[in-house]
């Protein structure tokens, strides 16, 4: 069977439009909510998910996402409780699932038996954000659960290459140097970045780290094939409850965003 | 035993260990960083300046101190203190500062950012910022800020910036957690000086070798006064650089032993401690593949242990390597007895060390008793206890 990236970037390409991709913490506030979230996300525009599971001390996140996983974390979410929530999700949708995590709660679950329990629950790809590819040994796993490849601001294109050789599904440009979280601008380097990876790559490039508003999306949707916004996010739904309306509440603030990356156009 | 092979290979792996296991932002500064270190390695140049520094700025070579009082008082083995806490700063840390802040000098990195848990690496890398004329950042826990008063002021006197860490438990983990986000916002501009035998490669490797100047200072000492090497090495492990840096040059010595002494808290039952290789597994956190404690889904576990410096939930790479050799073993120390031997060195030696180091000297007063009186024991005094007065104080009078 295709993985279901490959099947979405191929749809999309047709209909000559650009992914949108948001990120959220599963278990924050529960696991329970992510899945609602899940289908809130994906009846606003959502072509691909990016689903956190939450680890301790993610070095790499700036703080909206660190507080996400603490809360997550204190609400008792696991790494099986994680997987039985892409089921849930798979179970009403065919929308593509990427988790988003770092090796260490993979290594104590089980490198290999993490792999076949994550496929089995309807994931499609893992990103592990502190895994470059050098650590990676046992690429045997990777066939049905493809591992995405991040590519920095400060990526040498020797090793772009050689990352982009290894790479599956789509490559994750990170847009700046930094952790995750809003920031006002584009960086000005994405463009001419993103065009040095096309030259080493077929796969989509999907661009995220800093995207926070609609304006941005449509900005970074040019030139892009996916857009991620994850930071965002994950703080409105910090601000939501269920009496507040929380699926409202992610649809209303997501839908703009979804929107501004499929504006048609732009010069890819 | 088995003998330790030349470690780490070129990605830094000992063995099944150590390695580079960072977001992708700051691989190509880690390439660097190695490969400068490389140059710098085989440049007498460097190597020179670096020597001449420790010599006339930090005040090496430093004595190995025969414990006459404390010989006696134990009536086993003969106790020498490899005596790190005289060095400038006072602690060993400093041997590694400058090594690092002369590499970042050399790469034209002009803003140097640490992490630091009892502060004593926080002050030498002010310390040698202040000496270089370099911006300087200090990253520490909440925690660690209010039990490490004294060296906070210290810091800010050497004109660095302190910034606190809230997040988690607000100690030594969350510091490096919060550096670490620093260097990729500023990897360009900025030479992170990262202070233990920890993280990514090259860090383990390099201030490894920074500390090596310890084992190799005791050990011409000790073949000087005695004529023969001594039966066994005795350190803390918080991260692990200061028995790094006295194990290292006696690893091929295989008559000599050597104990790392990690920090057993209230108790390994009591589950509040430090002790990785007391009920941790294997793990990678902040860089690196190594012993840690964590729960059975990966989280990073909450630790404890009176001293700051070694309250850390994974220890250095290397030292899991050589446990697995044999070549090293680990045992820990309490609180309670940790306090005890910093009373007793105080009161019988007239010094008084770091609380680290108590938890080396709580391990010499359980086996030198048990060791005959011809047989020698150094153990690395590696810091002095003025930072941890008044916390000894509460506890102790």
């Amino acid at each position: 069977m295709s993985n279901r990236i490959d099947l979405c970037f191929e749809r999309l390409r047709a209909q000559r439009q650009t992914a949108f991709i948001p990120y959220i913490c599963a278990g924050d506030p529960t696991l329970d909510a992510t899945c609602r979230i899940a289908a809130a996300l994906e009846e606003a525009g959502a072509d691909i998910l990016e689903l956190g599971l939450p680890f301790s001390d993610p070095l790499a996140d700036g703080i909206a996402n660190q507080l996400a996983a603490q809360r997550a974390l204190a609400a008792g979410a696991t790494t099986r409780g994680v997987l039985d929530c892409v089921r849930s999700i798979r179970r009403q949708s065919d929308i593509p699932i990427v988790l988003y995590t770092y090796l260490n709660p993979i290594l104590q679950f089980g490198w290999a038996e993490f792999h076949s329990a994550a496929t089995e629950a309807g994931a499609d790809a893992l990103l592990i954000l502190d895994l470059p590819p050098d650590e990676e040994t046992d690429q045997s796993a990777t066939d049905s659960l493809f591992h995405i490849r991040l590519i920095a601001p400060t990526t040498p294109e020797a090793r772009i290459a050689t990352i982009a050789a290894s790479a599956r599904g789509f490559i994750y440009y990170v847009s700046r140097e930094g952790v995750t979280g809003a920031r006002a601008t584009v960086e000005s380097s994405v463009a001419e970045r993103v065009g040095l990876i096309r030259s080493h790559t077929k796969l989509p490039i999907a661009v995220g780290f800093g995207i926070s508003t609609a304006p941005q999306a449509t900005e970074v949707a040019r030139i892009a094939d996916a857009v991620v916004v994850g930071s965002a996010i994950v703080e409105r739904i910090s601000k939501l409850t269920d009496s507040m309306g929380l699926e409202e509440g992610v649809r209303s603030f997501v839908r703009p965003l979804a929107a501004a990356t499929k504006q048609p156009g732009g010069m890819k | 035993m088995r003998q330790p092979e030349l470690v780490p290979d070129a990605r830094g792996h000992f063995g099944p260990y150590g390695g580079m296991f960072v977001p992708e932002t700051l691989m190509s500064a880690l390439h660097d960083l190695a490969a400068e270190y490389e140059r710098a390695k085989h440049d007498s140049e460097f190597q020179e300046e670096l020597a001449g520094l420790l010599r006339d700025f930090a005040g090496r070579p430093t004595p190995l101190y025969l414990a006459v009082r404390l010989t006696n008082h134990l009536a086993g083995a003969k106790i020498y203190l490899k005596r790190e806490d005289l060095l400038h700063t006072g602690a060993h840390k400093i041997n590694n500062a400058l090594g690092q802040i002369l590499l970042a000098r050399r790469m034209g990195k002009h803003r140097i950012i640490a992490e630091t848990g009892a502060g004593q690496h926080g002050v030498a890398t002010a310390t040698v910022a202040a000496r270089f004329g370099c911006e300087c950042v200090i990253y520490m826990g909440a925690t660690d800020m209010e039990r490490q008063a004294l060296n906070v002021a210290r810091m800010r006197f050497l004109g660095a910036k302190v910034i606190p860490v809230t997040a988690g438990q607000a100690t030594l983990k969350e510091a490096i957690n919060e550096a670490m986000r620093d260097w990729v916002t500023h990897v360009r501009t900025t030479h992170y000086i990262l202070g233990s035998a920890l993280g990514s490669h090259p860090y383990p490797m390099m201030v490894r070798d920074f500390h090596r100047v310890i084992g190799v200072e005791a050990r011409r000492q000790i073949l000087e006064r005695e004529e023969r090497l001594p039966d066994l090495l005795v350190a803390c492990v918080g991260g692990g650089s200061n028995a790094i840096g006295l194990f290292h040059p006696f690893l091929d010595d295989l008559s000599v032993r050597m104990i790392g002494v990690e920090a057993g808290g209230e108790g390994i039952s009591s589950g509040r401690h430090a002790a990785r290789f007391q009920g941790g597994r294997l793990g990678v956190l902040q860089g690196t593949k190594t012993f840690l404690l964590a729960n059975e889904d990966g989280q990073i576990e909450l630790t404890h242990s009176v001293s700051a410096g070694l309250d850390y939930a994974a220890i250095g790479p290397e030292h899991s390597y050589l446990r697995d050799c044999g070549r090293v073993t680990y045992d820990y120390a309490t609180d309670d007895e940790a306090l005890a031997a910093f009373r007793l060195l105080a009161e019988i030696e007239g010094i008084i060390p770091a609380l680290e180091t108590a938890h080396a000297i709580a391990h010499v007063t359980k086996i030198a008793p048990k060791m005959s009186r011809e047989e020698m024991i150094i153990v690395s005094c590696s810091g002095r206890g003025d930072k941890d007065v008044a916390q000894a104080a509460q506890r102790l009078l």
